[in-house]
């Protein structure tokens, strides 16, 4: 591990002016930072320890619900009210790591987390997120966690985030601040496709501080699951999973319908071509093979992870049917 | 207080640390993990090192209460807060019940997870996760047995728990 400088912060203009800093990174949970630090993946020069800024209240707002940066995903994963009307988030969380990781990650730092791409946590080998245009050890190397949806030529890593894809499903805002100002992003607008710069993954500029993350409340929300794929059946990263959430109109047609994806994608990836074949159809085995269908018409895998297409149809499937049973 | 060190730039801080409701002053370096604190600084090897990077358990220790991994904390950031490790648990030479259960059940074999285990399992009992053997199963995912005492360690969960 690199030397680093250490300062406890207790207000958040003092945490935004520190942060500002160049080769700063905020300390919140450390489950991320700690573990990349170790590995020379990460290397900050100070750590700026937010953990004491008073950020961790879940709170009610005109739109949904307001969820402190600082709040932990155990105790999200258990507050009455999102368990109630965004039982995807709940889910999401409960599957995500293990209860001590939980107890200690932050909500905030969670969309912040690292992709688990092997390539990109061995500073030994080529990483175009790690270190940009040093090439893709994943794309001709062992690729079978890898990405089949939003991957570009730099990068096929996926996005680890569980809680992430129920963002992207029920369209959560990301509230920042920094000493320009503060900013509302839209889950669609805050996690970047890797394209030809995967080392900018996220909307955030250097020295903006997640303050927030609000989940506006919808139908959709109150009525939704998370289905999450992997290797075993606790503590693992997907290999895929589905976030999804409809409303049913009278005549038992869907009228909303929200589906997200994880595990297959670089980023929480909103499935619009599946919403498209949902929306205002009769749930039933064939729209929803449809849907999954047109989905992954647009998966581009490599040399090992094919198999995620099927697996991915039939996540999509299994969450749709559950949420519609 | 922060003290530079000129000779290597790096950066040394003197803080003090609430261990099993004693309070033990050190100067460590930022980088220090609390983990390697305990082992290496305040002679408490009861947490072990397993993987050193969360993935294992081992090193599960509470903090305020809580179960957290003491290998991706530092030291300087528990400052401040109630740290109870695994030697923190006997009371007047009695064992914790949950200690008691693991040597009722066998609920080990070479011994190296079971610090972990037992600090874990503490949490898990206050988190209320102790329904059946699935929560229980699931709720102590975070911690691996290498031996594979999975199911005594479950039974004496339950049994601490009930």
């Amino acid at each position: 591990m690199q030397p680093v400088s250490y300062r406890r912060v207790r207000a958040v203009d003092e945490a935004v002016r520190a942060g500002s800093a160049p080769g700063s990174a905020f300390y919140a949970g450390g489950t991320t930072l700690v573990d990349l630090m170790k590995l020379d993946v990460m290397m900050p020069a100070s750590l700026i320890d937010i953990t004491h800024l008073p950020l961790a209240a879940i709170e009610e707002t005109n739109r949904g619900l307001r969820i402190g940066a600082l709040a932990r995903m155990s105790d999200v994963a258990r507050d009455a009210r999102v368990v109630e009307r965004f039982p995807a988030v709940a889910e999401a969380l409960e599957r995500s790591a293990s209860g001590q990781l939980r107890n200690m990650a932050t909500i905030g730092g969670n969309v912040l987390q690292r992709t688990r791409c092997a390539y990109f946590r061995d500073a030994a080998t080529p990483c175009n997120k790690r270190r940009p245009g040093s090439g893709c050890g994943a794309r001709e190397g062992i690729n079978e966690d890898h990405a089949i949806l939003g991957t570009s030529e730099a990068c096929i890593a996926v996005h680890a985030s569980d809680f992430a894809v129920t963002l992207a499903a029920f369209d959560a805002i990301v509230h920042t601040t920094s000493a320009n100002g503060e900013r509302a992003i839209p889950s669609a607008a805050f996690f970047h496709r890797p394209e030809a710069t995967p080392d900018r993954e996220t909307a955030l500029e250097p020295g903006d501080l997640i303050v927030a993350i609000e989940l506006p409340r919808s139908r959709a929300a109150a009525r939704s699951t998370y289905v999450k794929v992997r290797d075993r059946t606790s503590y693992a990263f997907a290999l895929a999973s589905c976030a999804a959430g409809v409303e049913r109109a009278p005549d038992g047609t869907l009228a909303d319908v929200r589906v997200a994806l994880g595990g297959v994608a670089t980023v929480p990836w909103r499935a619009h071509a599946a919403e498209a074949v949902l929306r205002g159809a009769r749930p039933n085995a064939e729209t929803f093979a449809a849907a999954a269908r047109a989905e992954f018409a647009q998966a581009r895998p490599t040399t090992q992870n094919a198999y995620k297409i099927e697996l991915g149809m039939r996540t999509m499937v299994r969450a749709l049917e559950t949420v519609t049973a | 207080m922060i003290v530079e060190d000129p000779r290597s730039a790096r950066t040394a801080e003197r803080i003090t640390l609430r261990v099993n409701g004693t309070d033990r002053t050190l100067d460590v370096d930022a980088r220090v993990t609390l983990l390697d604190a305990l082992r290496e600084r305040l002679a408490l090897t009861g947490s072990k090192k397993g993987c050193d990077h969360g993935q294992c358990g081992a090193c599960t220790v509470l903090l305020d209460g809580r179960r957290v991994l003491s290998c991706l904390t530092l030291a300087v950031a528990a400052e401040g807060a109630e740290i109870l490790t695994v030697e923190g648990l006997a009371r007047e030479g009695e064992l914790h019940p949950v200690q008691r259960a693991f040597v009722a059940c066998d609920a080990l074999q070479c011994g190296y997870c079971t610090p972990g285990q037992i600090m874990s399992a503490i949490g898990c009992i206050a988190e209320g996760r102790t329904g059946d053997d699935a929560e229980i199963a699931e709720a102590m995912s975070g911690n691996l047995c290498r031996c594979g005492a999975y199911p005594m360690i479950r039974e004496a969960i339950a049994r601490a728990a009930g």
